[in-house]
C-alpha cells in the first residue's frame, strides 16, 4: 500500500458530524423572499393565459417575460427554457414563480393562480417516440459477414427503468441581485456550469455573475445540470426582486417528481456466434431523454461506447438514439449511461452461454478484452485489464463458483437461492476530447505568508471526499501537515475553472493538476511570501484522438474495472427477494484514501444493486410520476443488504496522481446484472431482461408454465 | 393566561408560545435556529429530522408541538456537548462514516439511542437501530462499523 492511501479524518467531518454545517436550507431566511413554482399539470399543452390573483405589496410573479437575457438554460444544447415558452412539455414544467416575503402567503397565492392551457397530445413511453434528439452510430469490423457466417444468432430485448438519485438533501438555491451583479449559492456539483447558464439567462457579463457552492447533501449526478436550471430561475427572480435575496428549496415530492433521473432504456441486442464465440453484435439502443435534451447527448455517448461491455467483440454495429417523450428531462446519475448498456450486455452474455450450455462465467472469461486489444471504438486498452484476477478475488470472497453449481440443482422449497456475477468498466473522465476541447481545466495553489496553502479549484465536495483527497495530494508533495492545506467550498469569484465535479474526473484530472502545482510551488517556495502557482490540463500523449462523429479512437484514456457477485433468495410464495450477500472488487487505481474509496465503493455498490431490485419509478398513462416520495420510491435501509463487502484492487494509472483513476461512478455501474443473474438462477433458470425486478415480476415468472427461453 | 408549551430543549427549559399543531421540526429549525435538525422529507420517511424525545428517537417532522409539552427534546446541538458524542465523533471519523453529512445528525442520535438501550449491540441490532434513518451515500457499512467502534472505545459511557 502506498503511504498516500492511509486514511485520515476527513476535512469536512467535524462540521457535518456536530450539525454545524450550513446547507442551503439552513441559511437564516427571515429576510429572504420565498419562491414557489406554478407547474404544468399537463404532459403537453399550450399556455393560453396566466390569471394571477391580486398580489399584495411585495409579492410578484416571474415568468419568461422577466428573463433579462435569453430564455434558455445553457447546458449542452440550450433548448431547456428558463421559464416555459408557449408550450409546456412535461408535467411539472415551471411556467412561473410566485415570490414574496411570507412563505405561506406565497403558497396561498400560488394556489389561487390559474393558468389556462390548451392540451396537446403528449408522446409517452419510450417505444412511442416521434422525435429523435440524438442518433449515433458506429461500426467496427464487418458485422454483415459475421452474421452470414454465424452458427447461431441470438436476439433479445433489455429494458431498464428510471432511477432517482434520492440525495438526502433536496435541491435548493438562493440568489441575490445587487449593484449590477447576481450572486447565487446553493446545492450543486458544477459552479462553472451554473455560471455560464446564469450569465446567458440574465444577460450579465461573466464578472457580474458569482456562483458559490453551499455544503451539498449528496448529488450522484442529480446536481450536475439541474442546478443550472434552478439557478437561472431563481436568479431571474432575484433580478426582479431588486436587492432582496430569493430562495427556493424543493420539498421531497417536488424534487423526486420533477428533477432529472437516470434515463430509462430499451436495448435490442443481436449476437452472431461462431464456434462458441460471439463474433458480432448488432445493437440498437434507445434512451428516454424526456422533454428536453439537457445531458442526454453525453449520457447516451457513454452508454453507446460501453455497449459491448468488457469484451473483445471483433465486429460491432451500434446505434443509439436519445428520444423525446413528454416527461421530466432525464439526466446524469452516477454511471452516466453506463448502467443501462452494461446491464444489457451482461445479461446477453449470460443468456448466450446458457443457450450454448456453457458456464456463464467461463464463457465471459473467454471473451474478455486484454491489454492491447481494441476497444469498441477501435481505440486501445493501453493498460492491463485486471478482471481475471478480480474475478478470482470475488470468487474467493463470495464462494461464487461453488454456490453457482449448488443453486443450479433443482430447488423446490419455498425459499430459493441464486448467485450471479457481473463484470464491467467505467471509462475514466470525460468521453472523447471533452477534457481537452471543452473543459480546459485550470487549477491553482495559493501559499499564504504564514505558510498555509489554499487549493483553488472548482471541485465540489458533496460527500465523496474530494476536499480531503485533493488536500492530501498537495500536503504530500509539499511535505506539509494536512492541517496546513485547506480548501474552501468553490466560489467562482475566487477559484479558476478546473471543470465540473462529474465523470469521475476530479481526482484523476484535477488531483494531478494540483500535484503538478504543488511540485511547482515546492521548487519556487519562498518563506513568508504570498505565492500563487497555476497548471493547465494537458492531454496524455499516448491517446488515439477520438472522433466523435464516427466514434473512433480512444474514448477514454484509461478504465476503472469492477467485478461483483450477488446472492439472492426468492420467496416463491410472495416473490419477495432478499440479498443474502454482495461482494465486489473495484479497481480505481491507487486509493488516495482507503476509507474514502471504501465509502465510494460501498455506497455506490448499494445504489447499483437497488437499481435492479427495489428502486421502482414509472410515469403513468398521463405522463405523471407517481413514485414521488420516499414511501413510494424505496431506497435501501441498513437492513436491506446486511452483507456487502467491497475490496479495492489496484492497477495504477501512470497519468493519475500516484496512480489514481476514476472512482466515484464505477461501483454503481454494473451491479444490476449480478443481481438479476442471481434471481434468474433462483427462479430455476428463467431468462430475464428487465429491471427493476420486483416481487410481482418474480411471481409472474413462477406462475408461468415454463420459463421463457431466449434465442 | 399562559397556555405556552413548556419543555426541556437541550437541557434548558423553554417556553414555546406558538401553535400546538406546529411541527417540532419547523419550530426547532425556525424558532430555535437548531439547523442541525435536517429536513429530508417532512413525511416521516427519512430520519434526517431525528431528535431524542423523552429518551426515544423521534422523527421531529411527525411530532406536533402539543405532544412536546412537559417533555424533553435533545437535538444534535445539545448532544454534541456530551462525552458520548465525543466517542461517536471519533469512531465516525476513524472510518470516514460521514459523506454528504445530511443524514448524520439523525444517525448520531440514532446511534445514541441504540447504545443507551444496549451498550454492546450486535451488528444486526445496530442495523435495526438505524433502519429508520436513510443514508444515500455510505451504503451503511461505515456507520454500522462506527457505532460498533464507539461501543468498544466508549466502554463505560453507556
Ligand atoms: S424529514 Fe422527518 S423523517 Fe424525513
Ligand atoms: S452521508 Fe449522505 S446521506 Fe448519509
Amino acid at each position: 500500500m502506498r503511504e498516500i492511501s492511509e486514511p485520515v479524518p476527513k476535512k469536512d467531518h467535524a462540521a457535518k458530524m456536530d450539525g454545524s454545517a450550513v446547507y442551503v436550507a439552513d441559511w437564516p431566511h427571515k429576510d429572504m423572499l420565498h419562491g414557489k413554482f406554478i407547474r404544468s399539470p399537463h404532459a403537453r399543452a399550450r399556455v393560453v393565459e396566466i390569471k394571477l390573483p391580486p398580489l399584495p405589496a411585495g409579492y410578484f410573479a416571474v415568468d419568461k417575460n422577466d428573463v433579462p437575457g435569453i430564455n434558455e438554460v445553457h447546458i449542452v444544447m440550450d433548448d431547456t427554457p428558463v421559464y416555459a415558452n408557449e408550450t409546456v412539455e412535461y408535467i411539472g414544467e415551471p411556467v412561473l414563480m410566485l415570490v414574496g416575503p411570507d412563505e405561506d402567503e406565497v403558497k396561498r397565492l400560488a394556489d389561487e393562480t390559474q393558468v389556462v392551457y390548451e392540451e396537446l397530445p403528449p408522446v409517452l413511453g419510450i417505444r412511442n417516440f416521434d422525435t429523435v434528439f440524438f442518433d449515433y452510430r458506429y461500426d467496427k469490423g464487418d458485422v454483415a459477414a459475421a452474421f452470414a457466417a454465424a452458427d447461431q444468432v441470438y436476439e433479445e430485448e433489455f429494458e431498464t427503468g428510471y432511477q432517482e438519485q434520492a440525495y438526502l438533501e433536496t435541491q435548493g438555491m438562493i440568489a441575490r441581485y445587487s449593484d449590477g451583479k447576481v450572486a447565487v449559492h446553493g446545492s450543486m456539483q458544477c459552479p462553472y456550469y451554473i455560471h455560464g447558464a446564469v450569465a446567458k439567462a440574465t444577460g450579465l457579463a461573466a464578472d457580474k455573475v458569482r456562483i458559490a457552492q453551499d455544503i451539498t447533501g449528496g448529488g450522484f449526478g442529480g446536481k450536475e445540470a439541474y442546478p443550472s436550471i434552478l439557478a437561472c430561475q431563481v436568479a431571474v427572480a432575484a433580478y426582479k426582486a431588486g436587492g432582496r435575496p430569493v430562495r427556493v428549496v424543493f420539498d421531497r415530492r417536488e424534487d423526486m417528481e420533477y428533477t432529472s433521473k437516470r434515463h430509462p432504456s430499451l436495448c435490442v441486442y443481436k449476437a452472431a456466434v461462431k464456434d462458441g464465440r460471439v463474433t458480432a453484435l448488432d445493437i440498437d439502443i434507445l434512451y428516454n431523454a424526456g422533454a428536453y435534451t439537457t445531458l442526454t447527448a453525453v449520457v447516451l455517448q457513454r452508454g453507446v461506447i460501453a455497449a459491448s461491455g468488457a469484451y473483445n467483440i471483433p465486429n460491432l454495429k451500434v446505434r443509439g438514439k436519445g428520444v423525446k417523450t413528454n416527461t421530466a428531462p432525464s439526466g446524469a446519475f452516477r454511471g452516466f449511461g453506463g448502467p443501462q448498456t452494461f446491464f444489457a450486455i451482461e445479461m446477453m452474455m449470460i443468456h448466450i452461454a446458457k443457450a450454448l450450455g456453457e458456464d456463464s462465467l467461463a464463457f465471459r472469461l473467454r471473451h474478455l478484452a486484454r491489454q492491447g486489444d481494441t476497444t469498441s471504438t477501435s481505440g486501445r486498452y493501453h493498460f492491463p485489464v485486471p478482471l481475471p484476477a478480480m474475478i478470482e478475488a470475488v470468487d474467493q470472497a463470495s464462494d461464487y463458483r461453488r454456490k453457482r453449481a449448488e443453486y443450479s440443482k433443482a430447488q423446490t422449497g419455498r425459499f430459493r437461492k441464486g448467485i450471479g456475477m457481473s463484470l464491467w468498466f467505467h471509462g475514466a473522465g470525460f468521453t472523447g476530447s471533452g477534457e481537452r476541447d471543452h473543459i480546459k481545466a485550470v487549477a491553482r495553489l495559493r501559499k499564504r505568508p504564514d505558510g498555509r496553502v489554499e487549493v483553488l479549484a472548482s471541485q465540489t465536495d458533496m460527500g465523496q471526499g474530494i476536499k480531503t483527497t485533493l488536500c492530501k495530494i498537495v500536503a504530500k508533495e509539499l511535505s506539509l501537515p494536512l492541517e496546513r492545506v485547506f480548501y474552501e467550498n468553490p466560489d467562482t469569484d475566487r477559484v479558476p475553472d478546473s471543470g465540473p465535479t462529474v465523470a469521475s474526473r476530479s481526482l484523476m484530472i484535477v488531483g494531478e493538476l494540483l500535484r503538478q502545482c504543488a511540485i511547482q510551488l515546492r521548487e519556487r517556495w519562498r518563506d513568508g511570501e504570498e505565492q500563487t502557482v497555476e497548471e493547465h490540463y494537458k492531454e496524455p500523449d499516448f491517446l488515439l484522438p477520438f472522433d466523435l462523429d464516427h466514434f473512433q479512437g480512444d474514448a477514454y484514456p484509461t478504465y476503472s474495472w469492477a467485478v461483483a457477485a450477488a446472492e439472492v433468495q426468492v420467496d416463491s410464495l410472495t416473490g419477495v427477494q432478499e440479498v443474502l450477500g454482495a461482494w465486489g472488487s473495484f479497481d480505481a487505481g491507487t486509493p488516495i484514501d482507503q476509507n474514502i474509496l471504501r465509502g465510494q465503493m460501498e455506497g455506490g455498490f448499494l445504489q447499483g444493486l437497488a437499481y435492479a431490485s427495489m428502486e421502482q419509478m414509472e410515469a403513468d398513462g398521463k405522463g405523471r410520476i407517481r413514485n414521488n416520495s420516499l414511501s413510494d420510491y424505496i431506497i435501501p435501509t441498513a437492513m436491506d443488504v446486511p452483507v456487502m463487502e467491497a475490496q479495492a484492487y489496484v492497477e495504477e494509472y501512470p497519468d493519475g496522481p500516484y496512480g489514481a483513476k476514476g472512482a466515484g461512478e464505477l461501483p454503481t455501474v454494473g451491479g444490476a446484472a449480478a443481481y438479476l443473474g442471481a434471481v434468474e438462477q433462483a427462479l430455476g433458470g428463467a431468462s430475464l431482461g428487465r429491471i427493476p425486478f420486483g416481487a410481482e415480476d418474480a411471481l409472474s415468472v413462477l406462475r408461468a408454465d415454463a420459463p421463457k427461453e431466449v434465442g | 393566561m399562559d397556555d405556552a408549551i413548556v419543555f426541556t430543549l437541550n437541557g434548558k427549559q423553554v417556553r414555546y408560545a406558538g401553535s400546538a399543531t406546529a411541527r417540532l421540526l419547523d419550530v426547532l429549525r425556525e424558532d430555535y435556529r437548531l439547523t442541525g435538525v435536517k429536513c429530508g422529507c417532512r413525511e416521516g420517511e427519512c430520519g434526517a429530522c431525528s431528535v431524542i424525545l423523552d429518551g426515544r428517537l423521534a422523527n421531529s417532522c411527525m411530532v406536533a408541538m402539543g405532544r412536546v409539552d412537559g417533555g424533553t427534546v435533545t437535538t444534535i446541538e445539545g448532544y454534541r456537548e456530551t462525552a458520548r458524542f465525543k466517542a461517536l465523533d471519533e469512531a465516525y471519523a476513524s472510518v470516514a462514516a460521514v459523506q454528504c453529512g445530511y443524514c448524520i445528525p439523525g444517525m448520531v442520535l440514532a446511534s445514541e439511542c441504540i447504545l443507551a438501550k444496549n451498550p454492546h449491540p450486535s451488528e444486526a441490532e445496530i442495523r435495526v437501530g438505524i433502519s429508520g434513518n436513510l443514508c444515500r451515500c455510505t451504503g451503511y457499512n461505515a456507520i454500522v462499523k462506527a457505532i460498533g467502534i464507539a461501543a468498544k472505545e466508549g466502554e463505560g459511557l453507556w
